[in-house]
């Protein structure tokens, strides 16, 4: 599970109003090489959580992300290849997403986070 | 047509791995995935900018149907009930991430973040009550209303659909509307059996002229070949639900042998000068079965 996934997720549970973001606990990190696009990264920058983003990149493993993104920061090549590095080539292979409201963990096994909520929780 | 899978069991328990391993190797099934996820894709109608998207497959089972996405030069994000089929997408190296979820609970993404999302034969096991716990209305109402909430303004959600019956289609329709979606129903193919392929075609925001519901592929001819249709969706009607069988032509009911056509002939005869009896009240009378 890469962190652009990561990044959109939020806990389902109901009753959970503070559901985003996940917290991370690595077990195992892969990295992947996918495609580098800049016109893709500029139209994510504005969708994605930044601070969540730097927040599980560093729990990752990758501490190059600057602490805050400007716009004018998308013209930065340098830049572009962190945040890409961060988002799209980072996977989460093994560990578990945790709830930050209810504290309730869901296992990511093979990369596939198993998000399904018990009868209670729906 | 051959009994439903939804009948069956539920679809984390229908696709099991043996069903999985044979849905995905099967090449008849593969080339009917790709062209239905090819025209998911061409109904989402995302703007030709060169721009990668970032999708929802919902329902993705083995990406097969990822894969179209992927080939679009597009990013996605696949949810689905059944691990079995997800092992299958990680064996066949799905490019977008794959997450183990049920549709029905709701899918849990940020709102406004996607740019579209497809689904190809999926959405109908969400009119299936498979626990007693499950509500089909609570889980439909659900899922589109958490898909309303994750849909970019202007994004476009198109599922390709088999529904049961009629009234299974409008119970689908009906909820996503209630979350606020606008759009319709395409049909392709609608007069034939083998051919019929249903989409929604679903817009998330203000109706515009790129809402309207685009042109459905093969009801202009009777004869339903292979055509594409002119894919130029942008003033076309509103489409209705199905569309109907035009009308065989009416049978002329030309009354060969009737009393005016009698009088007619021989007036004719009389004008080329044969003889020819006066018209009475018995000319082109109805005689008895014997004669």
């Amino acid at each position: 599970m890469r962190l652009l996934t990561h990044n959109m997720l939020s806990s389902n549970i109901k009753g959970v109003t503070n559901g985003f973001p996940l917290r991370i606990e690595v077990e195992k990190v892969v990295e992947k090489s996918v495609d580098f696009n800049p016109d893709f990264l500029k139209n994510m920058l504005a969708k994605i959580e930044y601070k969540a983003l730097v927040e599980a990149s560093r729990i990752m493993g990758y501490a190059e992300l600057p602490d805050h993104a400007e716009p004018s920061m998308l013209e930065s090549d340098d830049f572009l290849r962190k945040f890409h590095h961060a988002l799209m080539e980072l996977h989460l292979e093994e560990g578990t997403l945790v709830c930050p409201q209810t504290g309730r963990k869901f296992p990511v096994n093979k990369g596939v986070p198993n998000m399904l909520l018990h009868e209670d929780e729906v | 047509m051959t009994s439903r899978p939804e009948l069956k069991a539920p679809p984390e328990v229908f696709y099991n791995d043996e069903e999985a391993r044979k849905y995905t190797s099967s090449s008849r099934i593969i080339e009917i995935q790709a062209q239905l996820s090819e025209r998911a894709l061409e109904l989402l109608a995302l703007p030709d900018d060169g721009v990668p998207k970032l999708l929802l497959d919902i329902g993705c089972g083995s990406g097969l149907s990822g894969e179209t996405l992927t080939e679009s030069g597009h990013q996605w994000i696949g949810f689905d009930i059944s691990p079995s089929m997800l092992d299958v997408a990680l064996e066949r190296e799905a490019e977008g991430d794959l997450i183990l979820g049920d549709m029905g609970q709701g899918l849990g993404v940020r709102p406004g973040v996607i740019d579209g999302a497809i689904s190809i034969s999926a959405v109908q096991w969400l009119c299936n009550a498979d626990k007693s716990c499950h509500e089909p209305r609570k889980r439909l109402k659900s899922f589109f209303e958490s898909l309303y909430r994750c849909l970019a303004r202007g994004a476009r959600a198109v599922f390709q659909v088999y529904p049961e019956n009629l009234a299974q289609r409008e119970l689908i329709l009906g909820y996503a509307m209630r979350a606020g979606f606008a759009g319709g129903v395409v049909v392709d193919f609608p007069h034939s059996t083998k051919r019929r392929k249903e989409y929604l075609v679903l817009t998330c925001g203000p109706p515009s002229l790129s809402s309207a519901t685009p042109k459905a592929k093969g009801e202009d001819e009777e004869s339903c070949s292979d055509e594409e249709s002119s894919g130029d969706e942008e003033n076309q009607t509103v489409s209705i639900s199905d569309r109907h069988r035009p009308r065989k032509k009416q049978k002329l009911n030309k009354k060969v042998k009737g009393r005016e056509w009698v009088l007619r002939k021989k007036e004719q005869m009389r004008r080329k000068g044969n003889a020819v009896p006066l018209d009475t009240k018995y000319t082109a009378r109805k005689r008895k079965a014997g004669f």
